[in-house]
């Protein structure tokens, strides 16, 4: 029993970042279409300007996240702006490829800049866990998933109830009608992009101090994130919030009850089965066609 | 359409050569000539164990250095032809290939990880090539009848039973295991689990994580609730950083012995801080005491010329591999007097000398008429203690 509550202590921690991971990836993959493969390097990014705001630019830990977080903002844009914008138009696989090569760049080039050697980030936090119970947490891991919670309800609320989100949804579901009604398209991509990319940042800035902070850190992050939004349904958000959180209790009892070994397959187990028997998603709406 | 039609495919075209992009073409000087002698070196320098393996090859570089200034070998210099094999064991082999028919180097160095050097066996069986390995600990690399392989570091039951008497000095009971998912940390688990029953401890849980798991929660609140008494461990040094801090997390105590020689126990220090303090390791080299090691002098070189070269003193504990690996070769050519990949492999059985970790002299090992070498290096217990390393007396 005891076992078990920790297993569900664990489940929402982990759960709260693999939500904002989806969520990032599901605005870009499900909403804009484009198979991003640089979703994982722009994880690594949030966690190594995390490490440079703390430790070269002494910002401190809670102005370095907003930094961070803000940085993978910019570089979102960037990317968008330099990559996407020309390609737009081009079928799938061209993006596709673009976009892999562009991930193996930033990828390379932490290494290159950083090394392969791992880096910790210095935080505020106790050492000493906060024990509930027979349950412990660290205050660390409690301050992520509440940061979390926060990013994944602000992303929510910018989405549904502002101009900019209305834009956005006015523009993914039928482009050309909402460019004339004055939507700036092409402003709407670039920001949609940047916002993904952000969180993306966001889950690596506050997942960077918990674990260590590696060039290849975002490999297994970003194949989590697909297999959420594959999850929770393309372009679903409250599906891919949601999806974290399965995600993340499949791969904790998995591991807890069945077999560590197994531990990181058993998302994909589920997504197999997602696929089978509901090819558009756990929490996909039934739909009008035409 | 305003949009540059050629931009897509400029774009796909760069993304594809980036990602096939390989090292620069070489003029073919071959392994017999005027040239330097070359020596392959197949190492993770991108990927999961990118540190390790830059560590190992800075540690060659010093070798073949060293050699050189002292006039090289068989009247040449010695050349390292390094490549990265990804921590990929696919790309270990294609490496080993490329090392072997393009580059022509009679011999090898390699592979780091198990599964690499395991990836890489039947290439050397293939071409006919020896390889020298400094890290791999898997039991099967020496006991499959490869006879091209000679390794320097300990197999899993060689660290067993060097273990084996500290067992009942520590006082065992009953021991769990969390080891690394592959060849080397499911080997370890084994033949520790041999040793340890032979030795009347009991052995629990054994849970695995997959090479690149960063959350290893799961696994540790299951071995919180279990009644044993030591937790031991084969990783590398980030998983193992990352284990001590999420253990402390959980506020999980138990006594703590990792296996394997990859530990770095001062990047431990440095990165896990506090939740390191008690932990017991079991290492092959000793540079924090270089008077205890099997041959001080050259101990206290190796060092000296690692920090001169500005490297992180961390370091030492996987780069010492490198730099006796291609200490053990350049004998070998010496000794073969000839750069041909036959003679070379018969003139590993006859290398002897005192290495940073013990006598390096081979003896043989897996089925016969096939045997692979084994040298004996020796094996250490070292605990982590206020941020210090420590040999605790037993």
């Amino acid at each position: 029993m005891d076992q078990l509550l920790q297993h569900l202590v664990n489940t929402l921690i982990l759960g709260g970042t693999y939500a904002l991971l989806g969520i990032g990836l599901t605005l870009i993959f499900g909403i804009m279409n484009v198979v991003n493969f640089t979703h994982g390097a722009l994880y690594t990014m949030g966690a190594y300007l995390m490490y440079l705001a703390v430790t070269a630019l002494g910002l401190g830990f809670f102005l370095a996240l907003p930094a961070a977080i803000l940085g993978g903002l910019l570089l979102g844009a960037v990317i968008e702006f330099v990559l996407l914008r020309p390609l737009r138009g081009s079928d799938i696989d061209t993006t596709m490829l673009v976009m892999i090569g562009a991930g193996i760049v930033l990828q390379s080039g932490t290494l290159w800049i950083f090394g392969g050697v791992a880096k910790s980030v210095p935080t505020p936090f106790p050492d000493a866990p906060l024990h509930l119970g027979p349950v412990s947490v660290s205050w660390l891991r409690l301050f992520v998933l509440g940061a979390a919670l926060a990013l994944i309800g602000l992303t929510y609320a910018l989405i549904n109830r502002t101009r900019l989100g209305l834009a956005m949804r006015a523009t993914f579901q039928d482009h050309d009608t909402a460019a004339l009604m004055g939507v700036n398209v092409r402003l709407i991509y670039t920001a949609t992009f940047a916002i993904g990319s952000s969180l993306a940042a966001a889950a690596g800035a506050l997942l960077g101090p918990v674990y260590v902070v590696f060039p290849q850190m975002g490999g297994l992050a970003e194949l989590k994130a697909f297999a959420i939004v594959i999850l929770g349904g393309l372009g679903n958000i409250t599906g891919a919030a949601i999806g974290g959180f399965i995600l993340a209790l499949a791969e904790e009892l998995g591991a807890g009850y069945i077999s560590s070994g197994y531990r990181d397959a058993m998302g994909f187990l589920i997504i197999i089965a997602v696929l089978v028997f509901r090819p558009t998603g756990l929490f996909a709406r039934a739909e009008r066609i035409g | 359409m305003r949009k540059p039609t050629l931009y897509p495919a400029m774009m796909s075209s760069l993304a594809l050569a980036l990602t096939l992009a390989s090292g620069p073409a070489r003029a073919d000087a071959g392994a017999s000539g005027a040239g330097p002698i070359r020596i392959g070196v197949n190492e993770p320098l991108t990927g999961p164990f990118a540190a390790s393996g830059t560590y190992v090859v800075n540690g060659a570089k010093i070798a073949a250095d060293e050699i050189n200034a002292q006039g090289g070998v068989l009247g040449r210099k010695i050349e390292l032809v390094i490549e990265d094999n990804k921590s990929n064991p696919t790309e270990a082999a294609a490496v080993a290939e490329k090392l072997i028919t393009s580059d022509k180097t009679p011999v090898m160095m390699g592979a780091w990880g198990s599964s690499l050097t395991l990836a890489v066996m039947p290439k050397l069986a293939d071409y006919e090539t020896p390889m020298l390995v400094e890290t791999s600990s898997s039991g099967k690399i020496t006991t499959t009848g490869n006879p091209y392989v000679f390794r320097i570091s300990p197999p899993s039951a060689l660290e067993a039973e060097a273990f084996a008497p500290m067992v009942g000095k520590i006082g065992l009971k009953k021991v769990d295991f969390i080891v690394i998912n592959n060849d080397w940390g499911r080997g370890a688990a084994a033949d520790f689990t041999k040793m340890l029953k032979d030795k009347g401890v009991a052995v629990g849980l054994v849970e695995t994580m997959d090479q690149g798991a960063q959350d290893m929660s799961a696994q540790l609140s299951k071995l919180k609730g279990s009644d044993a008494d030591t937790i031991m461990i084969t990783a590398a040094v980030d998983q193992l950083t990352l284990l001590f801090k999420q253990m402390s997390a959980l506020g999980l105590k138990k006594r703590i012995i990792t296996t394997g020689g990859s530990q770095n126990p001062d990047q431990i220090i440095a990165q896990a801080g506090g939740a390191a303090d008690g932990t017991l390791h079991l290492t092959t080299f000793l540079p924090w005491y270089p008077d205890r090691t099997p041959n001080p002098k050259a101990t206290t070189y190796f060092i000296e010329e690692w920090k001169k070269r500005g490297f992180q003193f961390a370091g030492v504990t996987e780069s010492f591999r490198g730099y006796d690996g291609i200490r053990t070769i350049a004998q070998a050519i010496a000794k073969a007097g000839s750069t041909e990949a036959a003679q070379i492999k018969a003139a590993f059985w006859a290398v002897d000398f005192t290495g940073l970790n013990g006598q390096i002299r081979f003896a043989k090992s897996g089925p016969a008429g096939r045997e692979s070498g084994q040298s004996k290096p020796d094996v250490y217990l070292i605990r982590i203690e206020s941020g210090r390393v420590v040999m605790p007396e037993l």
